[in-house]
């Protein structure tokens, strides 16, 4: 099965295109984060004529992008870890066990993956309101609020994704260790969730970047705060001006640790979409 | 899904098998029995499952399926800024909201009919372009050759980055007179004379829907990719012997091979790119031109403006029968050409 010289060709032409699609915003990211601000105002140049760090000094200050960051981190990572455990749980269910309604719970879940956000947006931000007012629970405008909104969002395809992979492990070792003599949760525990390792972490990651990158809910549930990056990265843009080398700066910044996270954990991921797929 | 009787060929599953066959080989008295799915799901009445599955229901009811019913009451009340502090109070007006939603001669009704249309359009070209972009470099990536690995890692960055530093650093670039694409445009190819807006007047559309398919197709050339490696090597090489070239291999192996994985990514990537809110929101910073007004951003402003509540439940709600409408159509026509074939 030869490659013929014209379809090579066409390969790497058509690659290149690509490549470059994807590369040139990149690169304006990179290139505009070093240059200083009067460099930003003008034409745009490829290159940085006065490279400088004083954008990644200066966006500290600009924005509190201190406690954005700190909001964003804390969120995002308290909403994977609680989605990834609820989400294994009701995997091993759906996976090891036939019970009534268990066809409906996986379509229920699955669909309101696809449901449009602003349905429940509206209703949202009133239940917690309201609930702030009668109880004195705050979930408007607070953390935890935006906690147990961003769980929700990852763990139908969370689960689904587990499934998958639970499925893929053989019944057999369930058994071996239920002749042991361990029980369900430890038979999780034990056996099943150690041969899902790769799972587990696609999971977590794609929970963790669900969270990291929610836009429209951090936009209505939250004040100044307990704002998110999502919404925070805005403020760099007043009335009369745009500190575009900053803003480009600290979206570097943001963007550094989750990407290289999802790039050095992309095969976990593909193999779990492969599982997932294979059902 | 299909293709249930391909192996899937990923790792995990050979790791798995390891495993198992160290652990029977450690009990040599016990007969080894297949693993089939049957093996360990006994029928037994039992409350464990229902304890498993509690916390996830219990989350899905509180934060998705009674806020929708709250939502779908919503739209049956006058939930206007009087009524929104204390909106018992509201009063039941039945279907009104919904008159006006579909009043196309009020202003309301007609700018919702246009945000439609332009979703529409926007949701055909970019899911379609995506999934073409991403098809064609997931085949293109399938052999392995050198620098395989660096531009895989690349493809899947802007799927990687967070929305809203991949969307703001777009609205850079489509800057009129700072922007990178003006300067290419009208400095470095002389294209056009008078640097263009983008961000504003029909342009928009375009902008938003570039960003759309640079954000998207990395997710098509991911699931495709898996997909991919659900092939077969030995069709391939059956085609091959055939002497079947580039093209033939690949209308004839890979995209029907394909076909259950698309059928899934095609109808996911509808759903999303129709329900979009972050990228018209963050690149046109809050509000987009009428040329670029997606629903879900329609929805939210025109919501939190008037602070009009029950009209914006209508129209969530009125969205979200479309998308079931356009769903089920979906998989009743697939599935009934799946049986036929």
């Amino acid at each position: 099965m030869r490659e013929t010289a014209a379809e090579r060709w066409s390969r790497r032409i058509v690659l290149t295109l690509l490549a470059g699609f994807v590369l040139v915003p990149l690169y304006a990211m990179v290139s505009s984060a070093l240059k200083p601000l009067r460099d930003v105002q003008g034409a745009f140049t490829w290159w940085p004529r006065h490279p400088t760090l004083q954008a990644f000094v200066d966006m500290w200050s600009t924005v509190p992008l201190g406690r954005y960051l700190l909001n964003s981190l804390l969120v995002a990572s308290v909403a994977a870890i609680f989605s990834v455990s609820v989400a294994i749980f009701a995997a091993y269910a759906v996976s090891r066990y036939r019970f009534r309604g268990r066809q409906v719970f996986s379509v229920t879940v699955l669909s309101t993956q696809m449901f449009p956000g602003i349905l429940f947006l509206l209703p949202l931000f009133l239940i917690y309101v309201n609930l702030g007012n009668a109880t004195g629970i705050a979930l408007y405008a607070s953390r935890t609020g935006l906690i147990i909104t961003y769980l929700t969002f990852s763990l139908p395809f969370s689960i689904w994704m587990l499934v998958g992979y639970f499925d893929s492990i053989p019944r057999g070792l369930d058994e071996a260790a239920q002749v042991d003599g361990a029980g369900p949760l430890r038979t999780l525990f034990q056996v099943v969730l150690p041969a899902a390792v790769p799972g587990v972490v696609a999971v977590t990651v794609y929970a963790f970047m669900t969270a990291w990158g929610e836009v429209l809910f951090a936009s209505v549930l939250t004040n100044e705060d307990s704002r998110t990056l999502a919404v925070g990265l805005q403020g760099y843009s007043t009335q009369f001006n745009v500190y575009w080398n900053q803003v480009m700066a600290a979206s570097l910044v943001v963007s550094v640790p989750v990407v290289a996270g999802f790039l050095a954990l992309q095969r976990f991921f593909v193999a779990g979409l492969t599982a997932g797929a294979a059902k | 899904m299909g293709g249930a009787a391909d192996p899937p060929t990923a790792s995990p599953r050979r790791d798995l098998d390891d495993h198992h066959h160290l652990a029977t080989r450690r009990r040599p008295g016990r007969r080894h029995r297949p693993a089939g799915p049957s093996a360990a799901r006994r029928p037994r009445r039992s409350l464990l499952p229902y304890l498993l599955l509690a916390p996830a229901v219990v989350l899905e009811l509180a934060i998705h399926v009674i806020p929708m019913l709250v939502g779908a009451w919503m739209s049956l009340l006058e939930l206007t800024q009087f009524h929104i502090r204390d909106w018992s109070g509201a009063p039941f007006v039945g279907l009104d909201n919904y008159r006006v939603v579909f009043d196309v001669d009020s202003a309301a009704g007609a700018e919702l009919l246009r945000s439609f249309r332009v979703t529409v359009l926007y949701t055909v070209l970019s899911v379609g372009l995506s999934w073409m972009l991403g098809t064609t470099a997931a085949v293109l990536l399938q052999r392995p050759f050198r620098g395989r690995a660096v531009l895989r890692a690349l493809f899947l960055t802007p799927y990687a980055l967070p929305v809203y530093t991949a969307v703001i650093t777009w609205t850079f670039l489509f800057q009129r007179d700072t922007g990178l694409v003006n300067h290419v445009l009208v400095d470095q190819l002389g294209l056009v004379d008078e640097p263009p807006f983008w961000l504003i007047g029909d342009n928009s559309f375009v902008a938003l829907l570039i960003v759309s398919i640079w954000r998207t197709w990395p997710f098509a050339f991911l699931c495709v990719m898996a997909g991919l490696q659900n092939i077969p090597d030995e069709l391939y090489e059956a085609a091959a012997m055939d002497g079947a070239g580039f093209w033939r291999r690949l209308r004839s192996v890979t995209l029907p091979m394909l076909r259950p994985v698309n059928l899934v990514l095609l109808l996911v990537l509808f759903l999303w790119t129709f329900n979009d809110f972050n990228t018209p929101y963050v690149l046109f910073g809050g509000s987009a031109p009428a040329e670029a007004d997606l629903i879900s951003l329609h929805i939210y402003r025109s919501s939190f403006q008037t602070w009009d509540f029950g009209t914006g439940s209508a129209m969530s709600v009125v969205l979200l029968l479309f998308l079931l409408l356009v769903t089920a159509g979906y998989l009743l026509l697939t599935n009934r050409r799946r049986n036929d074939a």
